[in-house]
């Protein structure tokens, strides 16, 4: 399986970043602050049919496609899942579907964050991802 | 403010008790594991991991059917657990005491039996507001099936059932009260010998969801008077998967069954099968003969330590807790019922429950996010969840000055 060279190198910038903080506080203050800079979604699209429910915290996503690229907004009512999302939107915003279907996100794992998927959290973060590679699929079969 | 160490009941043996459960010698994230999350579940002592392992590994054998000596030992040894379970909360007869996967079980066989052949169209039910999903669902199926009305005891702002409202609720047409002692998000102890004696009254049966009192209260279920009471096992030290449901013997005699199989049947044949006395009658197929078996340890444990002596241990946890933490600027105690036990459910503002249940659990600080299978009761109070910090028999008064801190240090995180 190919890894696009973009999310190669977008991740490995955040794993960088993610080098350079030595304790969890300092990792969950990084993930804190780029949750709080994660430009809110428009009060438009907090619709239900854009809520990826966790049983705990809810995430919005948006997708849109322009110039056979998705990208995707989100967020999320607990500041360290939105951090999270951030972390994800950086990584798989603007890649073409196919590049989305075939991103492995090894990153969290690297970073430490992995557990965040557990199924244990009910953060919709797990569903969050299977969402954004269901819209990646949705504009391949509508634009090929 | 006050140190933990003035606190400490000098008389309770806490380093003692503490050296009984294996699990709390664990560490999380590199720091010794304070474990918060007691309403959910409670850690085994290890008489009850030693009864489980010494049942499979000496007596292990199918109950009440085999002669030879195996056999005998482990129905000795799981009626042996009946019999504690019956001195424990007091029961008249031994067969009053049927085992259950758990609570919900406990609750859901009611409904299936003595609801099925009891409510009929237009009948009553009563449940209260603060109720856990678990004694809410099995009445709405029922009710649902039945064309009967579910009616909702409704809460002050402190969580305390409002009495008066479930007076009038109360009629001829109310055929079950179904209520928690003890609120599992919020800690107020329901005073459920008035509810009982009310509901009588009205010629209404009460099924009392014992989930969270039986670890916290002395429960005297001829005391009490009601007619069904359930619990889980690995609530009170227990081992998971066993559960009790008590029912008064007259009941429990004239009920339908419940599952159909083998140990409850007296004679079976494809005309006709006829059922077996009590308590058999409800406990088709082979049981969780282990884990019933291993749940005498955790009485004998609680017995042991003493009952009263526990009470009062978690109570002076909670008033500690409770004075410490409302000194947190910003932070509101959800539930603050004059009768309380266990439990501090809590937000502090602007901030998510789940954040701060992560960043306390990097703090090997183990609590409760979310909604705790109450969300009607979170409608009411108006949050999407709480963070609950429950307490048990292990727990130190350092382990809440821990809580306090780590609170604190989350709270400078996020905001």
């Amino acid at each position: 399986m190919e890894v696009s060279e973009t999310i190669a190198a977008r991740e490995a910038e955040i794993v960088e970043a993610f080098a350079l903080l030595d304790s969890w506080e300092e990792k969950y203050e990084y993930i804190i602050e780029l949750g709080k800079q994660l430009p809110l979604l428009e009060e438009q699209y907090k619709l239900d049919e854009n809520i990826i429910k966790g049983c705990q915290s809810t995430v919005w996503l948006v997708a849109s496609y322009a110039d056979e690229k998705v990208y995707f907004k989100a967020d999320s009512d607990a500041v360290i899942v939105k951090g999270l999302v951030s972390l994800l939107i950086k990584v798989l915003s603007g890649l073409t579907p196919n590049e989305i279907l075939q991103a492995q996100l090894g990153f969290l794992q690297e970073i430490g964050m992995m557990s965040h998927l557990a199924q244990t959290r009910s953060n919709g973060l797990r569903a969050m991802i299977q969402q954004m590679k269901h819209y990646a699929l949705a504009f391949q079969s509508i634009h090929s | 403010m006050e140190t933990a160490n003035q606190k400490i009941i000098p008389t309770f043996p806490i380093a003692e008790i503490r050296q009984h459960f294996p699990l709390l010698q664990r560490t999380i994230h590199n720091k010794p594991i304070v474990y918060l999350d007691n309403a959910a579940t409670t850690q085994k002592p290890m008489e009850v991991i030693d009864a489980l392992r010494d049942y499979y590994m000496r007596t292990n054998a199918n109950i009440h059917r085999g002669i030879h000596t195996l056999a005998e030992e482990a129905t000795a040894a799981y009626e042996a657990t009946r019999s504690a379970v019956q001195g424990f909360i007091h029961s008249s007869f031994a067969e009053e005491i049927i085992f259950t996967r758990g609570t919900t079980e406990s609750i859901n066989l009611v409904a299936n039996t003595w609801g099925k052949q009891n409510i009929q169209e237009g009948d009553e039910i009563i449940i209260s507001e603060m109720e856990h999903h678990s004694n809410i669902v099995p009445w709405q199926l029922l009710c649902e099936e039945k064309k009967a009305v579910l009616k909702i005891i409704p809460i002050n702002d402190d969580g305390e059932l409002l009495m008066d409202v479930y007076q009038q609720l109360l009629s001829s047409k109310t055929k079950l009260v179904a209520v928690t002692y003890v609120s599992n998000s919020l800690g107020t102890i329901n005073p459920i010998a008035k509810i009982i004696s009310l509901a009588h009254n009205a010629g209404a049966l009460v099924l009392v969801d014992g989930a969270q009192a039986t670890v916290h209260l002395d429960i005297d279920v001829q005391k009490m008077d009601c007619d069904f009471y359930a619990f889980s096992g690995h609530k009170i030290y227990g081992p998971t998967g066993v559960g009790v449901l008590y029912g008064k013997k007259s009941l429990l005699e004239a009920m339908p069954v419940f599952m159909g199989g083998g140990e409850m049947i007296k004679e079976v044949s494809f005309a006709k099968t006829t059922y077996a006395e009590l308590p058999y009658k409800y406990e088709a197929g082979t049981p969780n003969i282990a884990d019933t078996v291993a749940l005498k340890a955790a009485i004998d444990f609680m017995l042991e330590v003493d009952v009263a002596m526990i009470h009062q241990h978690e109570n002076a946890l909670l008033e500690y807790a409770t004075e410490q933490m409302l000194e947190i600027p910003n932070l509101y105690i959800y539930g603050r019922a004059k009768h309380k036990t266990g439990v501090i459910s809590f937000l502090v503002k602007n901030i998510h429950p789940q954040d701060m249940g992560v960043l306390l659990d990097n703090q090997a600080i183990a609590v409760r996010t979310g909604h705790h299978c109450t969300q009607p009761l979170m409608h009411r109070l108006g949050v999407p969840g709480t963070i609950r910090a429950s307490f048990a028999v292990y727990n130190t008064m350092e382990e809440i000055d821990k809580l306090v801190s780590g609170i604190q240090k989350s709270v400078k995180m996020l905001l």
